[in-house]
């Protein structure tokens, strides 16, 4: 075929082990990049799909190598071409838009440099002309005011404006391919929508080929022709997008799209069992065969062959593939969560204002806080005994905020946390008693971090035991295991350290740390967001069991709605530090709902090519909450005139109980809504 | 940025207040004072009396410290105990040798370990790596008191091409000096030298393994140029503090090296002056180090400031 534009022929990437060994990353991958198409490359951390993007500019990490194979562009072989070949190909022909846009501009040079340093590697233009352009494509990307952003420096724009940047930077050359590392990741829902629709029209604009990967099912589905799914290394399907996320024919596939809950699923979804072998890990058969439920002895004994069907116009790695065929779509089921919260009050926020302005001395020596307009402001929530309430928003919304203080790490400006009824808990870490500390416990987004690196399983879990129960030997050991065994992690867990531990078994630690101390109320700080959505399902059941056992109240932070609508009774949305809409979970998820609210569920990616995300409000990000009027008055498209500026606005209620902070009546915000 | 180096200027003052404290209390307090240290045997009677009318201890403390703080703010530290010199008379030539000495080390040096850092990281786990950074990490293991002896034995007594230690008169001239301190700044080079040179190198290392560099090289960013516009620029910057406490090493004299040289600079006056118990000349070195100190590391700060953009708007924003 003519039409081809990057060849991978049998590649193999690998690195040596401190023994010697060689640990292939990448196992013999073939695949062909047809002209003006865009394809998806999902899978998980550590399945090779960065490394085979990279390559396909003909670059590999240090500490990697080529072990065999090639990426054929232009009939040469990228990987074995040197310094000026290469530096003719790089940025020209095959650009790359970077995962973090923020860490991949050279921070003291100048966008307008940047920019302009492509152009004057990949074109001909004189400098009067290269001006121009810049600015021609700093437009193309929806950039305001092209001429002072040429003039910033990289850490002066928001995330968005970063990618936005990198994106122009990597048009700058015009490139026949353009290699997208999950451009997306680590921006808000709504900013991630917006790229997402962009790099479609520029797509459809350029007619350049796009190698996209990404982690993020949904948003492979909004841009991609045809998805590559990798997973341990190996190309496991590959076929037209639509019918591999409407009848995925690969056992690991199924599995995946069972798993990621959905806006329009109330409830947990099915988990997959364990998680990805770690590379270097030689097992005989497939490399699914632990997690699949569709495996048999054949499984065990053989590894598969990549396939090509050519009806399906698909490849598929499976010797049962065909039992998939016949199940068909994919059925999600979910566990309906019920609601099992009791009457009583366990926790009540009323009228908080956290603040992190600086402290003139004055307000040091009073110990007072003065800030007119603190980040966090007029925070009124009562939550009930065994509920699970979900804060969500994007970032700088003061969801995490929230959190801190409520755990003591950040005191209050105005206003009152009560505990039990009758406990203050306003104050901070210091001032509270040890059973006010125990009732609270927390669990971190990130468990490397939260972790200490240097302590064994056993040791991390004994600190609390120890420290609020007096715990020692035979006693804590068993109720070491106890809690083990609660998280689904067997006793020889023990002497581990993190290091030999799986994302997912680290959350598992963190998990049972957080319960040791037998509290009542647990913050969950978006305690699913560094794992892989395969775990993710896991981690979100377990927590559910222990919720249920236990009788804990969660407060669940997260920006990923669809994961906030499987596992919360109640959703209070935030902007900007101000609540704008707390109601049930069912209620917060249908119309009417507040603007904000409406923006958020359209930003919401959906691993189905049907669903597209509706773009309501423009994605600026705000630096400080607005003086007076309503907080998102700045991107509200619904804004009714000079009193959302003004005043602040008033609590409606609906009739199913859910409230909304706008100056629109309810009943003209469904008519507008639906 | 006027209010920022303003208020840095202003701490920058208040620490060389706390240290003239600090040093003033802490001569006070030693037991013996200048004129026990002066009479020796005589010290009682009449003549102690006569001696402390003479320096004018008899007035209390805080008197004393006031005016030899106006002094000191107008350059005067009073009178040296051992040689009975205007102390400022003393310190002259000694911090003019000090600087010779540590402009020399410095125009050498930094250079070299720039040089050297670069290029280890660059061609990092190469052979130039290896081999630089060998002898870079046993230069810097090397204690100088050794590394001095040992250059002293073989370029001055066994080639017996340069003199082994300076013996010239205080306030000697430039040109005179010159042959006189090449050994010394060698012996302080070397281990300068190779303690910035690792730091430079894993600064570079660090930066060339950063996404934005990665990035550089997929944009299709020539090696060296991609090397002087991406990399030095962000891996230098971290190095300037290193560089200006070196500095600030290097001027408040090299004490060892000093000793061992017989080199007429700061370091040694701070060990003679301290061995002979006077005070005055103490306090008037703390004083001056402290402020070298002080200066240099402020200076470093606003050149950081300067050069990186992120700090400058986070300042200016402030």
């Amino acid at each position: 075929m003519a039409d081809i534009i990057q060849k991978v022929k049998n590649l193999s990437i690998g690195f040596r082990s401190k023994k010697g060994e060689e640990i292939l990353i990448l196992k013999n991958i073939s695949t062909n990049i047809k002209k003006g198409e865009t394809v998806g490359i999902v899978g998980e951390s550590g399945s090779g799909k960065s490394t085979l993007a990279l390559a396909m500019m003909g670059y590999v990490k240090h500490g990697l190598y080529t072990v065999g194979g090639e990426c054929q562009f232009n009939s040469s072989n990228l990987l074995k071409l040197k310094g000026k070949d290469l530096e003719k190909i790089r940025g020209r022909k095959i650009a790359m838009i970077p995962q973090n846009a923020g860490q991949a501009l050279t921070p003291n040079l100048k966008i307008g440099y940047q920019i302009d340093e492509a152009l004057q590697l990949h074109s001909d233009l004189d400098e009067i002309q290269r001006e121009k352009k810049i600015s021609e494509l700093l437009n193309k990307v929806r950039l305001p005011s092209p001429e002072t952003i040429a003039l910033r420096y990289p850490h002066e724009l928001s995330g968005g404006q970063q990618q936005r940047v990198a994106v122009a930077m990597a048009l700058a050359g015009t490139p026949d391919l353009l290699l997208l590392d999950e451009p997306t990741t680590g921006l808000d829902v709504t900013t991630q929508a917006h790229v997402l629709e962009l790099l479609n029209f520029i797509a459809k604009d350029t007619g350049t080929s796009m190698v996209y990967v990404s982690h993020d099912l949904g948003a492979i589905a909004q841009v991609s022709d045809r998805i590559i799914v990798m997973y341990s290394g190996e190309i496991v399907l590959e076929g037209p997008s639509r019918d591999i996320l409407k009848r995925p024919i690969h056992p690991y596939t199924h599995g995946l799209l069972k798993s990621i809950p959905k806006l329009s699923l109330a409830g947990l979804p099915e988990s997959m069992p364990g998680s990805q072998p770690q590379p270097g890990i030689i097992q005989r058969g497939c490399s699914f065969f632990d997690r699949c439920s569709f495996s048999d002895e054949n499984c065990k004994n053989n590894s598969p062959h990549l396939e090509f069907l050519k009806d399906l116009n698909t490849s598929v790695r499976c010797f049962n593939y065909e039992k998939l065929f016949k199940e068909g779509q994919v059925n999600q089921t979910v566990n309906k969560i019920k609601n099992k919260s009791q009457d009583k009050e366990i926790l009540n926020l009323s009228e908080v204002s956290i603040s992190y302005a600086k402290q003139k001395l004055l307000d040091h020596i009073f110990n007072r806080i003065s800030d007119d307009n603190p980040t966090v402001k007029d925070i009124n929530i009562n939550i009930k005994k065994g509920e699970t309430i979900a804060l969500v928003g994007e970032s700088g919304s003061g969801k995490s905020t929230i959190l801190k203080s409520i755990a003591g790490l950040l005191r209050t400006k105005d206003g009152l946390i009560r505990f039990d009824e009758n406990r203050n808990l306003s104050s901070d870490l210091k001032e509270r008693d040890p059973n006010d500390l125990r009732v609270i416990q927390l669990i971190f987004q990130n468990p490397d971090e939260s972790l200490n690196p240097n302590h064994t399983v056993e040791e991390i879990i004994a600190q609390p035991l120890k420290l609020y129960f007096g715990l020692k030997g035979e006693e804590l050991k068993k109720n070491i295991i106890d809690l083990l065994q609660k998280v689904r992690l067997g006793e020889f867990y023990t002497s581990r350290y993190p290091r030999q531990l799986s994302g997912g078994e680290k959350q598992r630690v963190a998990v049972a740390r957080a319960f040791a101390a037998k509290p009542d109320i647990i913050l969950c700080d978006e305690v699913t967001s560094a794992l892989d959505v395969s775990v993710q399902a896991a981690v979100l059941n377990l927590l559910q069991q222990l919720k249920e056992d236990f009788g804990t109240t969660y407060i669940f932070v997260s920006h990923d709605l669809a994961v906030v609508r499987a596992i919360s009774d109640r959703v209070a949305v935030l902007y900007q530090g101000r609540l704008c809409e707390v109601g049930p979970s069912n209620d917060v998820y249908k119309f009417p709902s507040h603007p904000y609210t409406e923006v958020l569920l359209g930003a919401v990616l959906e691993p189905d090519p049907d669903i597209k995300p509706k773009l309501v409000a423009e994605d600026i990000v705000e630096e400080r909450p607005p003086e007076k009027g309503c907080s998102f008055q700045g991107r509200c498209s619904r804004i009714v005139g000079d009193i959302c500026k003004k005043e602040i606005p008033p609590w409606q209620l609906t009739d199913s109980g859910n409230a909304i902070r706008c100056h629109i009546p309810i009943k003209e915000l469904q008519k507008e809504q639906f | 940025m006027l209010f920022l180096i303003i208020k840095r200027i202003l701490l920058g003052f208040i620490t060389l207040f706390i240290v003239s404290v600090i040093t003033f209390v802490g001569t006070e307090v030693l037991p013996g004072d200048a004129c026990t240290t002066y009479l020796e045997r005589q010290a009682f009677g009449e003549q102690l009396e006569a001696c402390y009318r003479r320096l004018g201890l008899n007035v209390p403390a805080y008197e004393r410290y006031v005016s030899w703080a106006l002094n000191a703010i107008q350059g005067d530290f009073g009178y040296s105990l051992s040689g009975e010199m205007p102390i400022k008379e003393v310190l002259g030539p000694r911090i003019k040798n000090s600087l010779v000495l540590a402009s020399a080390a410095i125009f050498i040096g930094i250079p070299i370990a720039l040089i050297l850092g670069i290029i280890t990281a660059l061609w990092r786990d190469k052979l130039p790596d290896v081999a630089i950074s060998t002898v870079t990490i046993f230069a810097m293991t090397i204690p100088e008191f050794i590394s001095a002896t040992l250059l002293i034995l073989i370029i001055a007594i066994w080639l017996e091409w340069l003199p082994g230690i300076v013996i010239v008169p205080t306030d000697v001239s430039f040109l005179e000096l010159l042959p006189n301190i090449i050994l010394p700044v060698v012996a302080i080079a070397m281990i300068m030298t190779a303690h910035m040179a690792r730091m430079v190198r894993s600064s570079v290392i660090q930066v060339m393994a950063s996404e934005y560099v990665q990035m550089a090289i997929l944009k299709g960013v020539p090696y060296w140029k991609m090397v002087f516009k991406h990399v030095l620029p962000n891996a230098l910057l971290p190095a300037i503090n290193v560089v200006a406490l070196t500095i600030a090493w290097l001027l408040g004299g090299v004490v060892v090296t000093e000793v061992v040289f017989n080199y007429p600079g700061l370091g040694r006056l701070v060990i003679e002056s301290i061995s002979n118990r006077d005070l005055p000349t103490v306090q008037a070195l703390a004083i001056i180090l402290a402020s070298i100190y002080v200066s240099i590391n402020l200076l470093a700060d606003l050149l950081t400031l300067m050069l990186n953009p992120r700090l400058k708007t986070l300042q200016i924003r402030k």
